[in-house]
């Protein structure tokens, strides 16, 4: 599994954006890396190398950063690093827990730094989500739990669907979105209590489905 | 006569004097386009240094300039770490195990710093950076290393075009760095990086004599 560095000027910063995305992805190493080390604003190399240490894991490290100098720091570390490192230009926030949910479904080092970098993007569908293809599923499925897709549950249906070989879109009003991007569910804004319609192409498209229904029915486990 | 590891010592022992004493008006350089921590950084990252050498100065040119780089890495923070620091790390390599540095191998070495600070940080001419001043510094040690000149006369040619170079970041708008954030705010100031490199330089040259 990959792990995942984030490097900020502001101990408290990376270690808040570590724990925002480590609570959508429980079993993938989140190392902060955060501070000048000695308590102020800055970036620390030794640090940062620490942090890819301890993140390390057998496929490789994704190293998300903040501002231009905390990206230098992050290349110096990743070139001495022993080990596939990548440090990923993406926003800081969504591409931490987007690189975090993609870890925690299996995604290799290239499909955790797309995951990343297709962070910036939000709740745009893919332009060919399936409409009303004949070999497709769908399923109207109503959010009974008290938050709807918020990020919790739509971490739950984009990792629920890892591994599945089907396109599966969740519809809200006007809005789609890719059921495998955490934050293409989430930008869809729905609350609890509202109807989403889960529809899904591919081999898996039926399992894709029911797993989502299930989910629903089960209030994403809240 | 060239430079030999001694001699590469002693001038940074006087680049550290001197960064020590310009540490107030890095600065105020730095808190007037940047984050106001770029004094302090190098005083750390050079106090750092000056112990390092008084426990035991390595014994090439190389290997001085290779203690300055990972001393200047791990003490010091911002931008200035990460670039003084692959700075020294590309001139350690460029100059091999040379016992001594001559006119050539110096100009060779500043020529290797530049180019890893542009490797680093991404930034050309005009983008108001530490890259300002040292692109002239390794144009003017180039031209008096094949005309024949010592070490000191290249350092001394080097530091003069460095501090021209920086002069010359005055009026321009930062497009690299921190100060790239204040867009045309940043006109009319110095930049802390091409001042701190200009300085440093000039204080290389006392240590090659």
């Amino acid at each position: 599994m990959i792990g995942l560095v984030v490097v900020s000027h502001s101990r408290a910063l990376a270690g808040g954006v570590a724990e925002l995305a480590g609570q959508m992805a429980p079993d993938v190493r989140i190392a902060p890396a955060g501070g000048d080390g000695s308590g102020g604003l800055g970036t620390d190399y030794a640090a940062v190398a620490e942090a890819i240490t301890a993140a390390g894991a057998s496929g490789g490290v994704v190293v998300l950063y903040d501002l231009g100098s905390a990206k230098m720091v992050a290349d110096m570390a990743a070139e001495e690093a022993a080990g596939d490192v990548l440090v990923v230009d993406a926003p800081l926030v969504e591409g931490a827990v987007a690189a975090a949910v993609a870890a925690q479904g299996g995604a290799d080092l290239g499909g955790v730094a797309d995951a990343a970098r297709g962070a910036a993007g939000g709740s745009a569908a893919p332009p060919d989500a399936p409409e009303s293809s004949v070999d497709g599923e769908r399923a109207e499925v109503v959010l009974t739990n008290e938050v709807g897709l918020h990020a919790r549950p739509a971490a739950l249906v984009a990792r629920s669907l890892a591994g599945l070989d089907a396109h599966v879109v969740v519809r809200f009003g006007e809005e789609r979105a890719d059921a495998a991007s955490v934050l293409a569910l989430m930008g869809l804004g729905a609350p609890g209590g509202a109807t989403v319609e889960v529809s899904a192409t591919g081999p898996d498209a039926a399992e894709a489905v029911r797993r989502v229904r299930d989910l629903a029915a089960r209030d994403f486990d809240e | 006569m060239g430079c030999a590891a001694a001699d590469v010592a002693d001038a940074l022992r006087a680049a550290a004097g001197v960064v020590a004493q310009h540490r107030d008006e890095l600065v105020r350089l730095d808190r007037e386009i940047g984050d106001g921590d770029h004094g302090e950084n190098l005083t750390r990252g050079f106090g750092a240094l000056v112990s390092a050498l008084d426990e035991q100065v390595p014994a090439t040119p190389g290997a001085v300039l290779k203690l300055v780089a990972t001393t200047l890495i791990s003490k010091v923070g911002g931008a200035a770490g990460p670039l003084y620091g692959t700075a020294f790390l590309r001139a350690a390599t460029s100059v091999g195990d040379a016992a001594e540095l001559d006119g050539q191998l110096v100009a060779t070495a500043l020529q290797a710093a530049l180019e890893g600070v542009v490797a680093r940080g991404k930034a050309a001419v005009g983008d108001k950076t530490m890259v300002d001043a040292l692109t002239p510094a390794v144009a003017a040690a180039q031209s008096v290393a094949s005309a024949g000149g010592d070490a000191a006369g290249v350092l001394t040619a080097a530091a003069e075009a460095a501090g021209q170079g920086a002069e010359s970041t005055v009026p321009l708008v930062a497009r690299k760095g921190r100060a790239s954030y204040l867009g045309e705010r940043s006109a009319g100031h110095l930049d802390p990086g091409a001042r701190s490199t200009a300085l440093l330089l000039r204080a290389l040259v006392g240590g090659a004599r």
